[in-house]
């Protein structure tokens, strides 16, 4: 007779709660761990260890001001994170998302600064959506590699990242560089341009309700739609795709644009609603950062909120400890760097645990 | 055009080459043992970048150039060794832990060099050039090839003692079945888990030797991010080269042609191309080269995939 | 049962099992110095598993091993070589892309070594492979032989390590009609030249041209031993299938309705490129249940992923309902009304990591009732599953457990209960009752026989006899690919089944005096 479940008596929402609290206790350990080699760092360089909470934690969430901050940091990492949870579900290795996002900001730059004729609310969509599609091409002309040309999408996206970036410093100091200034940026997106704000007198804007939306959308797709389900089938086992009837190569592209243009729309976001117009190095290694979100949230778009506004608090809080205690904010990439390392050390070993007798 | 002209810049041309392409030489040598036998470590950058630093930080403060190129290479090993325990004994994905080295390394060193070394703005005597007697003096062709450092002429020996250990001893017999078959042989009784170290931590060692040459023999001191993503066009030219220590020299120096004349064409006027093009070029190459070599049956068919012993 | 004067080998009373599976219950046999001794059987009968225990590869649970009157514990198959027992596995240790010269090196100690010690080799090699005919070339590189060569080159590989005892696990599997007699005459110049050869194989005509002596195994046990020459194949097969089939299943006379699936002159190969199915033709109607029974390796895989759509076929046709589907994508024939259980339902047929729910839709997860507009409709593809679930009590922690952590049995009852739920008009099953237990493999044929008395039209592959007499109402042999006889499930005729199964053709038209019909008009040669 078939077992009834065993839990059917504990209420769902505890049921889900602690279903939640044990998937989080991985990546909580792995930050941990990340937050205590880099306080000893810290130490053994003449730093004090306790800054890392006092300065970097709560020195970023503790006004009104600093949170918005965070969460503005957040909006990239949680969309590109978010991406990056879509294409890691169909195995494919973006790492890639940097360019991806320059090629976003740079077409959402060339559409804002021309097309000047446009009523605003239209002219930011195309901005938007402008952005979204560049990233979504350049991701997909490395899926096209891997598909056509056996082409490690390790090598190629990498390779794209800085095709992507040098391309936009040609922009800059080319096509689209302002006359009026002398630093290479391109000029000044339009005051009705750029994406409202909604919380005054911060800087926080609509962005973080897009990235907020996209993480939503990504989950319904990944585990409630059919094209997710595909999706998700092929990065588990290829050859139960194929008996199943599902195209491996098809899969692999849809993955791979949802990914880059996930990562196009938050460098058009980064644009029209952060610096408002582009120059080089304009992000800070988000793309990078945003393969530490997705792999600390398990791949799990809503997890990756959580694990975006985390990392988002640790870059805020990393420019706070280098104003206030001369800490080098690149501090925070040995923190990315240990995170990734501990959460795929938790990853093997959890595959190794004990299967059931056959 | 003069040819006087024309052979003076080729001439500059070919020495810088050969000299650009050397830490590319040693990190993709290096790459290429690790991955004949079977594993994939995308973390040379940060490897690079780490020797780079720590060969710079010694040489800084000992004043020995000799010592700081073994610092670089003893870091490199270090952080190999950190990547050899998560890809081949914690078996976790490589490609992430890959990931993570190159933050790790560009946290680390920017973080250490900012801390004590920001302020100080005082380069390291880099390695000197050595000039060969007699064939240095030979005109055109002596700047080109024989008058360069120590490190540079260290590329040939290199390039086929790899050769050689990979073909011609049994240790490199079994790095090369190590990354095809693994099982073939964990049957004969030898550890499949030891060879991948020791050939990650040639690995490691040759790509820290590579990050020092860059502040010790090329600029003259450490620059955050100095490697650039000199790291990942070494993994395009192990697959470029088809995983062959020769090839490698070879393709490195097609890829060193184009730092070469990144930097010829951007001092000269006339060049009407954007150095944008110039400073692209070797990423478009592999991309290229990768769409090329598209069947990749020489690659190691067990590379990436971890091994469990049955 | 004869005892040879002094047995170099004798393996007592062994014992193994795998979980609840008993593969060897008690199993003994004595094998002579310089004899060919065969071990025959079908699939499952618990050859490999002895031999595997033999050669150091696996443990046995109870008994012992005596080889040369020392007992014998072998704890690896490096300790199997240093006690001179070597075996020629199905699946070859060779490196592609190194040579057989190196490869034969790689085992040796002392890494650092240059290799000046490959013209040795390579010299021994040339040496070896004239005293024994193996052609081998040492210099050649491995990925650029032939599937024949590189078996020589495994064989000649022991032989170099200086095996007394060499053991082959069905070596014709792979092999030319050339080959195997070349392999065979091999087999005899081992034992002429002092060595001790044992060999598995599942057909007999080889067993009657080289071996001395015989044994059977059935259900992990060694049911019947004797000499060569005081058998003959009708016996064998006899003892190789002969067990209680059980009859209390209901079967109704079949009337079969229109044609279903014809497949014509089917030609495909398999992975290594080599030709796995030799022009078979067969037709399935409604409301029949044809089997294909054969030891596996005889074309079964490749003939239902064929059908399935997931190989190419190089000739023939496949026709379903009439429509002509050879050359269709899988993706094309799910959307037709064909449903499918795989040979390997925990690499193929379902997603390990995956909930039950999620493996349920794994066909039709784009399609209504699942699906609407593009989103899975959860409560129709819950409570499916817990339709699943409950028509084969498969033992689970609930719908939404991940299906890994089912035992295999469960997983196979899942799979089917899902392919059956389908309702296609031809369901084809690759291995019913795989790892699944007395008391649920009953429930699940009675399914199979409902869908039959729906009119379904039934492909029934199995290496299983008791599965294809209880459910068919014809049974195909596949031999090598080829179509070669049909049999009614007539238990009277077990004998003469077992000897088509072995590729005794001839035998087999004998023992019913012409009765077997052949399906194949045609004898074409390979």
């Amino acid at each position: 007779m078939s077992d009834l479940p065993i839990r059917s008596s504990l209420d769902p929402a505890v049921r889900l709660l602690s279903r939640v609290g044990l998937a989080a206790l991985a990546p909580i350990a792995a930050v941990l761990f990340a937050l205590g080699v880099s306080a000893l760092l810290l130490q053994l360089n003449g730093f004090h260890a306790a800054d890392v909470v006092n300065v970097m934690i709560l020195g970023a969430v503790s006004d009104k001001r600093s949170i918005a901050e965070v969460l503005l940091k957040a909006t990239p990492l949680i969309l590109i994170g978010v991406g990056l949870c879509v294409a890691f579900r169909c195995s494919i290795w973006n790492i890639g998302a940097e360019g991806q996002l320059y090629a976003g900001a740079s077409a959402a730059t060339a559409c804002g600064v021309n097309f000047g004729a446009l009523p605003a609310w239209l002219h930011i969509v195309l901005i938007l959506v402008a952005g979204s599609v560049a990233g979504a091409a350049w991701g997909a002309l490395a899926g096209l590699l891997r598909v056509y040309f056996r082409a490690s999408e390790v090598v190629t996206t990498i390779m794209l990242n800085y095709i992507a970036i040098i391309f936009t410093s040609y922009l800059v100091t080319g096509p689209l560089k302002d006359p009026a200034a002398s630093y290479p940026q391109s000029a000044k997106l339009a005051r009705d341009l750029w994406l409202p704000r909604f919380l005054p007198p911060t800087r926080l804007h609509v962005g973080i309700l897009i990235a907020l939306a996209a993480a939503v959308a990504a989950y319904v797709f990944l585990f409630r739609s059919s094209a997710g389900y595909a999706v998700r089938v092929v990065g588990l086992n290829p050859s139960a795709a194929a008996y199943a009837g599902i195209s491996v190569a098809r899969n692999v592209l849809l993955a791979i644009a949802i990914s880059g243009g996930l990562a196009g729309l938050a460098g058009a976001i980064e644009i029209a609603g952060v610096n408002y117009r582009l120059y080089q190095d304009i992000s800070p290694g988000y793309g990078f950062e945003g393969i530490a979100v997705a792999l600390l949230a398990n791949n799990n778009p809503l997890a990756a909120v959580a694990s975006g506004v985390l990392f988002a608090v640790l870059r805020s809080g990393s420019e706070l400890m280098q104003i206030s205690a001369q800490v080098p904010q690149v501090l925070v990439f040995v923190i990315q760097g240990l995170c990734i390392l501990s959460v795929a050390a938790f990853g093997a070993l959890r595959l190794r645990g004990p299967r059931p007798a056959g | 055009m003069q040819t006087a002209s024309m052979l003076d810049f080729l001439s500059t041309t070919v020495g810088a080459d050969w000299r650009l392409a050397t830490p590319l030489i040693f990190a993709a040598t290096g790459e290429a043992i690790c991955e004949r036998a079977g594993v994939l470590n995308i973390g040379v950058e940060g490897i690079m970048l780490i020797g780079a630093f720590s060969g710079f930080a010694t040489s800084h403060a000992t004043g020995d150039l000799a010592l700081g190129f073994g610092a670089g290479m003893a870091a490199g090993f270090l952080t190999a060794l950190v990547f050899a325990v998560f890809a081949v004994t914690i078996k976790a994905n490589q490609i992430v832990a890959g990931v993570a080295i190159n933050l790790l390394g560009l946290g680390l060193t920017s973080f250490l060099f900012r801390t004590y070394f920001i302020s100080t703005g005082r380069g390291v005597d880099i390695a000197r050039p050595l000039n060969i007697p007699f064939l240095s003096d030979i005109p055109y062709l002596g700047p080109a090839l024989f008058q360069q450092n120590l490190l540079v002429y260290a590329t040939i020996p290199v390039v086929i003692a790899a050769w050689g250990v990979l073909f011609r001893t049994s240790y490199g017999l079994t790095i090369r079945a190590v990354g095809e078959h693994p099982k073939a042989v964990d049957v004969t009784g030898k550890s499949v888990a030891l060879y991948r170290y020791s050939a990650v931590l040639i690995g490691g060692v040759l790509g820290g030797l590579g990050g020092a040459f860059l502040t010790l023999a090329h600029a003259n001191q450490f620059v955050e991010n100095i490697t650039s993503g000199r790291g990942f066009i070494a993994l395009s030219i192990v697959v470029f080269a088809r995983w062959s220590p020769i090839g490698v020299f070879f393709v490195s120096l097609l890829f060193g042609l184009f730092y070469a004349l990144q930097l010829q064409l951007q001092a000269d006027p006339n060049v009407r191309v954007p150095y944008q093009a110039l400073q692209a070029l070797p990423y478009l190459t592999t991309i290229v080269a990768l769409m090329l070599v598209r069947n990749r049956w020489d690659a190691p068919s067990m590379l990436g995939i971890p091994y469990w012993k049955a | 049962m004869s005892v040879p004067s002094a047995p170099i080998l004798q393996m007592e009373n062994i014992s193994k099992r795998f979980g609840r599976v008993s593969a060897n219950a008690a199993a003994s046999i004595e094998v002579g110095e310089g004899e060919v001794f065969a071990l025959v059987g079908e699939n499952g009968a618990g050859k490999s598993v002895l031999m595997s225990i033999l050669c150091g590869v696996l443990r046995p649970d109870a008994g012992r091993i005596l080889f040369k009157g020392q007992p014998l514990k072998l704890g690896s198959p490096l300790e199997a070589t240093r006690h001179r027992i070597g075996m020629v596995h199905q699946h070859f240790m060779l490196v592609p892309n190194l040579t057989v010269a190196e490869n034969y090196v790689l085992g040796e100690r002392s890494p650092f070594r240059p290799l000046g010690r490959l013209t040795e080799v390579a010299a021994c090699i040339v040496e070896l492979s004239r005293r024994y005919g193996l052609e081998v070339r040492p210099d050649a590189f491995v990925r650029d032989l032939s599937v024949g060569e590189r078996q020589r080159v495994e064989i000649l590989r022991i032989l170099y390590q200086g095996v007394e005892l060499v053991v082959l696990d069905e070596p014709t599997a792979v092999l030319t009609p050339g080959e195997t007699d070349r392999l065979l005459k091999l087999l005899r110049e081992l034992a002429r030249d002092g060595k001790t050869v044992i060999f598995i194989s599942h057909k007999l005509d080889e067993v009657m041209r080289v071996a001395d002596r015989i044994s059977v195994m059935r259900d992990g046990k060694v049911v019947f031993t004797t000499l060569t020459d005081k058998t003959n194949p009708r016996e064998l097969a006899r003892q190789m299938v002969g067990r209680d089939v059980r009859t209390d299943l209901p079967a109704r006379a079949a009337a079969p309705g229109r044609v279903v699936l014809s497949v014509e002159n089917l030609h495909c190969r398999n992975d290594l490129g080599l030709p796995a199915v030799r022009g078979a033709s067969f037709e399935v109607r409604q409301g029949e249940i044809v089997g294909v029974a054969g030891v596996s390796g005889n074309g079964q895989s490749e003939l239902a992923m064929a059908l399935a759509g997931l190989i190419p076929t190089t000739e023939g046709t496949i026709k379903l309902n009439g429509e002509q589907i050879s050359g269709l994508s899988s993706r094309a024939i799910n959307r037709r009304p064909v449903a499918h259980v795989p040979e390997d339902c925990a690499a193929n047929g379902v997603v390990l990591p995956l909930p039950l729910t999620e493996n349920a839709i794994l066909q039709s997860y784009d399609r209504a009732p699942f699906a609407t507009l593009g989103m899975l409709n959860v409560r129709a593809i819950e409570s499916h599953t817990q339709v699943l679930v409950d028509q084969f009590h498969v033992r689970t922690d609930g719908i939404q457990a991940p299906i890994q952590s089912l035992s295999g049995g469960n997983q196979q009852k899942f799979v089917v209960a899902r392919e059956l739920a389908r309702h296609p008009d031809l369901l084809l099953i690759n291995q019913l009752t795989r790892g699944i237990d007395i008391g649920a493999s009953e429930l699940v044929m009675r399914a199979v026989l409902e869908q039959r008395d729906l009119n379904k039209a039934i492909l029934l592959i199995s290496t299983e006899l008791e599965e294809l007499f209880a459910l068919c109402d014809r049974i195909l042999v596949i031999y090598e690919g080829r179509l070669i006889g049909e049999l009614p499930p007539d238990r009277g005729r077990l004998e003469e089944l077992g000897l088509l199964i072995a590729g005794e053709v001839a035998e087999a038209h004998r023992s019913q005096g012409g009765l077997t019909q052949s399906p194949n008009s045609t004898t074409a040669m390979e």
